[in-house]
């Protein structure tokens, strides 16, 4: 029996353009009012995987998402974690942690790999913790 | 002054908390068509039990999903499982598996932005699931590694015969695997490691 067959593509530089931002959109659907002042602004560093720590423990003035975030990242946890545990979408966390950060509220920690090609120390860290599963 | 919120969220377990000295933290994206193992594999090799994280699609969904101007206007959730393995006491490693369909991924802002790599989870029952996955990595310029999961019904191949069938180069690796277990899920992680080790050490040579 012969498998199907797939044609092989090769990187371009026209990716689909990414969506507009929230905050121009002529029409968004607004499926959460939990942001602050301005939930169209985003921080642009903040990954999946940016670790967050609480700085401080949650002010008066502290929404009730900021008050649970702030418990929940006594100890370094991710934005994907903290998404998974306030069931908040992660574009939503964004907003939430932009906010935060700006109050000094939370620190990120992120020196995420973005180089094209990872830093090899970093890939035998991880070679040699996969191998001690 | 010590009353809780009445709310107050789970959060992680004492012991799946990460140590204070967590630093840093990388991913790695599992990417397959549904039911094809991914969040098997996530499971299998994750310290803790896999999370999930959820993103709506409102804007992103128009021209894809026939809901526009639809008078019952309801967002698409799209749920992405992810598990998290320690490396060291400063570096921690994450596992997102995602849904094949590229619509999905554009959900997740910069999903592929920063991954070290890409496990292609593919399944010989319907190998075509992958085409548009492979394809999407390989113009992304995501590197990435196959690995099929071998279910008990699915016909087999030899690897020189998924190769030809995939298109793949003759150093993208191809390994069989059986998710379930967890030595073979790391097996493939570790391949994809290899792979990207090779990548690096051949563009900055020594």
């Amino acid at each position: 029996m012969t498998p199907p067959k797939r044609q092989r593509r090769e990187p371009h530089e026209h990716l689909p353009p990414p969506p507009a931002p929230a905050g121009k959109q002529k029409n968004p659907e607004r499926l959460f009012v939990v942001a602050g002042p301005d939930g169209g602004e985003r921080d642009g560093d903040l990954d999946l995987v940016t670790l967050i720590v609480a700085r401080a423990d949650p002010p008066p003035s502290a929404t009730p998402e900021q008050s649970a975030l702030l418990r929940l990242c006594t100890a370094p946890l991710s934005v994907a974690e903290l998404s998974a545990y306030l069931n908040l979408p992660f574009s939503m966390m964004t907003v939430v942690l932009t906010d935060m950060l700006t109050a000094g509220l939370v620190t990120a920690r992120a020196p995420i790999v973005r180089q094209a090609v990872a830093d090899r120390s970093i890939l035998e860290a991880v070679m040699h913790g996969l191998q001690k599963l | 002054m010590d009353f809780k919120s009445s709310d107050v969220v789970p959060g992680p377990r004492t012991e799946d908390q990460l140590p204070h000295t967590a630093e840093a933290a990388v991913k790695i994206v599992i990417v397959g068509g549904f039911g094809v193992g991914k969040t098997t594999m996530v499971g299998s090799v994750s310290e803790i039990k896999p999370l999930t994280t959820e993103e709506t699609m409102t804007q992103a969904g128009i021209g894809v999903d026939d809901n526009y101007g639809s008078d019952t206007k309801t967002a698409t959730t799209v749920a992405m499982d992810f598990g998290r393995i320690s490396i060291t006491e400063q570096l921690v490693l994450y596992l997102f598996g995602t849904p094949g369909q590229e619509r999905f991924w554009f959900l997740w802002n910069g999903l592929f932005e920063g991954a070290l790599g890409a496990v292609v989870l593919a399944d010989t029952r319907r190998l075509e699931v992958s085409f548009d996955v492979i394809g999407r990595l390989e113009e992304r310029g995501v590197p990435f590694v196959v690995a099929v999961n071998t279910f008990p019904d699915a016909p087999r191949y030899a690897v020189s015969e998924l190769r030809t069938a995939l298109d793949l180069a003759e150093e993208i690796p191809i390994v069989e695997c059986d998710v379930r277990r967890r030595a073979s899920s790391r097996d493939v992680l570790m391949t994809l490691m290899h792979f990207l080790h090779a990548l690096a050490t051949a563009k900055t040579p020594v």
